[in-house]
């Protein structure tokens, strides 16, 4: 049962990722292509979540606390550097 | 027939069915909805609250499946609820400033957010504070 619920999990995520993914090339602003590329990092967690359930490991959520960190470093990144044409001042 | 599947099982099933289900229709949002503004909502609502869901469906299936406890789930799901506003304050910002950059650019249905009520401006748009002086 929990397997049937990770497929249809993966399928939902890829789905996601798909839509994330033709927000971020349609735009139209900067803002919402930083905004479709958080979503997707949001995402991908889940994903990794997914998985190390499926494999019932959970080295993986070494990987998926790594990535919320950098994918929250990244944002910020986009959104300063938009904001003031610099990241670190 | 049903009976050897386990409420664990089924309330893990839940929660990845549920989370799962949050952050399709935070991304469907994202697509679907005419402004940055309201575009905002979607992610920054709907997707965390599914990986929310998800997060603790996992600490679930660890803990009742495999025994073993893992906090590392909910470090994951404090840290994403933390940053999630902060990142979507400053998408916000990115887009008040170009609403008025490119002026008349992007009017959806809620058009540009009215001025603060105690009058001035909002604080993203005024002038830098002076600060304490910098050494070094």
């Amino acid at each position: 049962m929990i397997g049937l619920a990770v497929i249809f999990g993966f399928g939902c995520l890829a789905l996601a990722l798909l839509l994330n993914l033709w927000r971020l090339l349609r735009g139209p602003t900067i803002g919402d292509r930083i905004a479709a590329l958080d979503t997707m990092v949001i995402n991908a967690i889940a994903a990794i979540v997914l998985f190390g359930i499926w494999q019932g490991d959970d080295l993986y959520f070494e990987a998926a606390m790594l990535l919320a960190m950098v994918g929250f470093v990244g944002t910020v990144a986009y959104c300063k550097f938009v904001l003031r044409g610099d990241i670190v001042e | 027939m049903m009976a050897d599947i386990s409420l664990s099982e089924i309330a893990v099933s839940a929660l990845i069915v549920i989370g799962s289900a949050f952050a399709l229709i935070g991304s469907w949002g994202l697509v679907r909805l005419p402004t940055l503004m309201e575009r905002l909502h979607g992610p920054t609502k709907a997707t965390t609250l599914g990986l929310g869901c998800m997060l603790i469906g996992s600490v679930l299936f660890f803990q009742l499946q495999r025994g073993i406890w893992s906090s590392h789930e909910l470090l994951i799901t404090m840290f994403l609820f933390i940053t999630a506003p902060i990142s979507a304050n400053l998408i916000a910002k990115v887009h008040l400033h170009r609403l008025r950059t490119a002026a008349g650019e992007e009017d959806g249905p809620a058009g540009v957010p009215p001025p603060p009520p105690q009058g001035g401006d909002w604080a993203t748009y005024e002038e830098p504070q002076a600060g304490p002086a910098r050494t070094g």
